[in-house]
């Protein structure tokens, strides 16, 4: 079942995104090679649900345009999945048939081998209610992928789990993308989670991108490693330090207008 | 242990006690004739009285024939309402054009409307068709109504990523998600349904419970009067009991009918 085509080839180009008088993206370039496993972090906000949507086709942008293999994005694309922070799961259809939902020929052993891969086949025929968050996850990542796609984008998928089934959580989602190589996008707040899983980590700040930190620790990687550790925190602190540096500006112009 | 199943039964007897105990006092006031017959009959005539109608056959008839002008009445008002519940659900222009206008009818009540009916359709069955349908669209459409309008867009949303077309988006979420608002609006519009046949079978009628109860009356058959009453009770609780026997068929994926958890 593992595919041997690349990962999608990720291009935006001066992407712009306007609701209203709010601008949420600014003039945002990025390019990501097939394959890669990028992270999006950033303060509630910053807009990287915003960038995940429109490279989704979810929204149309304002200005700019977004690239996957060359073709723009107009609207859903085929060979991208996403997953939400609720798994959104169907309560009145089974496991499997959550699964395979979309799927046309031959769904139930695809929906079978896709739970398989996310240890869930022996919970095929109940129903989503009778699950745990993290299992409710778990299925939603098994339909993600049972499709094959090219383009797998991750809005915040883990944070309502507890801290432990994330990490077992976010294991499986790095041996899935070794295993079928796609490219990945994971919007998240969790810097370790961001430093952990990704070969990049982009920061986005009031609609700009700020920061593009390569990550080159080998896999798996370890949290209890030093030089792992210091990377977390060097990211940690310059996502924090924007509060740091309004409330130095907002403490010299005596302007007490601190945003989130 | 003995002390718990001792409970259980007394559980299930205890409900009981109250009502026998009034039929019991019913029957002994209407013996001792300190209840005059024509004001309340015996309970055992009132049971003698149904045996009588059964044997003649004239019971099972009526129940046939206000039985079916019930469920067509709920047939069509029904599927009127269910129809124009998911269009206006479904299009924010049909809704623009017609809800106010239903939520302006909808308060009219139906039985008020009775002369009037009567005026238009006669006092034959279209009339009785008619104030029952009137009846029933009103709850089935505001809970179908409902029912698609407060579809998770979140869902919907997802259904699109993961390649549902429009007409597998309406089977596959839309309409189950609509599903337990529907039902409820069902559930309301059966009791509403039997309330207005009762009413709409007073409108002079030559067959059906509600003739048999008023040619009663006319000879004073005060026992087949009270039979009447208890056999459209009944037919009300039969008919509400199905509505819940489908529910719990049709919602078995609903948190709420789950009896076990992981």
């Amino acid at each position: 079942m593992t595919s041997v085509t690349n990962g999608a080839d990720l291009k935006v180009l001066n992407l712009t995104k306007e609701f209203g008088n709010h601008r949420v993206l600014q003039e945002t370039n990025l390019e990501i090679s097939p394959g890669e496993f990028v992270a999006i972090v950033g303060r509630s906000g910053c807009g990287k649900s915003t960038l995940l949507r429109l490279i989704a086709g979810l929204e149309r942008p304002s200005e700019g345009r977004v690239l996957i293999n060359g073709e723009p994005v107009k609207g859903l694309n085929r060979s991208t999945r996403m997953m939400f922070q609720d798994s959104r799961l169907l309560m009145w259809k089974r496991v499997l048939e959550n699964v395979g939902l979309g799927l046309r020929k031959q769904w139930r052993d695809r929906a079978r081998w896709a739970l398989q891969q996310v240890g869930l086949d022996d919970r095929a025929t109940d129903y989503p209610t009778v699950l745990s968050g993290g299992q409710r996850q778990r299925v939603a990542l098994a339909r993600a992928l049972v499709s094959d796609p090219r383009l797998l984008l991750l809005d915040e998928p883990l944070g309502a789990l507890d801290a432990l089934t994330r990490i077992e959580m976010q294991r499986l989602v790095e041996r899935l993308w070794q295993e079928q190589q796609f490219t990945a996008l994971l919007v998240t707040h969790d810097v370790e989670e961001a430093v952990t899983l990704a070969d990049r980590v982009i920061l986005i700040e009031a609609g700009r991108i700020t920061m593009d930190l390569p990550i080159t620790f080998s896999r798996p990687r370890q949290r209890g490693d030093a030089a792992f550790a210091a990377t977390v925190e060097h990211v940690l602190e310059r996502v924090l330090n924007t509060g740091a540096i309004r409330r130095e500006r907002a403490d010299t112009n005596e302007d007490f207008a601190l945003s989130k | 242990m003995q002390k718990t199943l001792n409970k259980r039964a007394l559980d299930q007897v205890i409900p009981w006690a109250v009502p026998i105990s009034l039929i019991i006092i019913w029957q002994l006031l209407a013996q001792t004739g300190l209840l005059s017959t024509r004001v309340l009959p015996a309970p055992i005539a009132v049971f003698q009285a149904g045996i009588h109608l059964l044997s003649t056959g004239e019971l099972i008839r009526n129940i046939a024939v206000s039985a079916t002008r019930a469920f067509t009445g709920f047939l069509i008002g029904g599927g009127i309402g269910f129809a124009l519940g998911l269009l206006n659900g479904i299009s924010s222009t049909s809704e623009k054009l017609l809800d106010t206008s239903f939520q302006m009818l909808r308060n009219i009540p139906h039985l008020a409307m009775i002369p009037l009916v009567i005026l238009w359709f006669g006092i034959g069955e279209e009339a009785k068709l008619f104030l029952v349908s009137v009846g029933v669209f009103f709850p089935i459409y505001l809970n179908t109504f409902h029912g698609v309008r407060t579809v998770d867009p979140g869902l919907l949303e997802m259904g699109k990523i993961y390649g549902l077309k429009p007409l597998e988006l309406f089977w596959q979420v839309i309409l189950p998600s609509a599903l337990p608002s529907i039902l409820i609006g069902v559930r309301f519009a059966l009791g509403i349904m039997w309330l207005t046949l009762i009413v709409a079978e007073t409108i002079a009628s030559d067959s059906g419970i509600g003739y048999m109860a008023m040619n009663a009356r006319e000879f004073m058959q005060t026992d087949v009067v009270v039979f009447s009453i208890l056999v459209y009770a009944l037919l009300g609780k039969l008919a509400d009991a199905t509505a819940k026997l489908l529910e719990a068929k049709l919602l078995d994926w609903h948190p709420s009918y789950q009896t076990t958890t992981a």
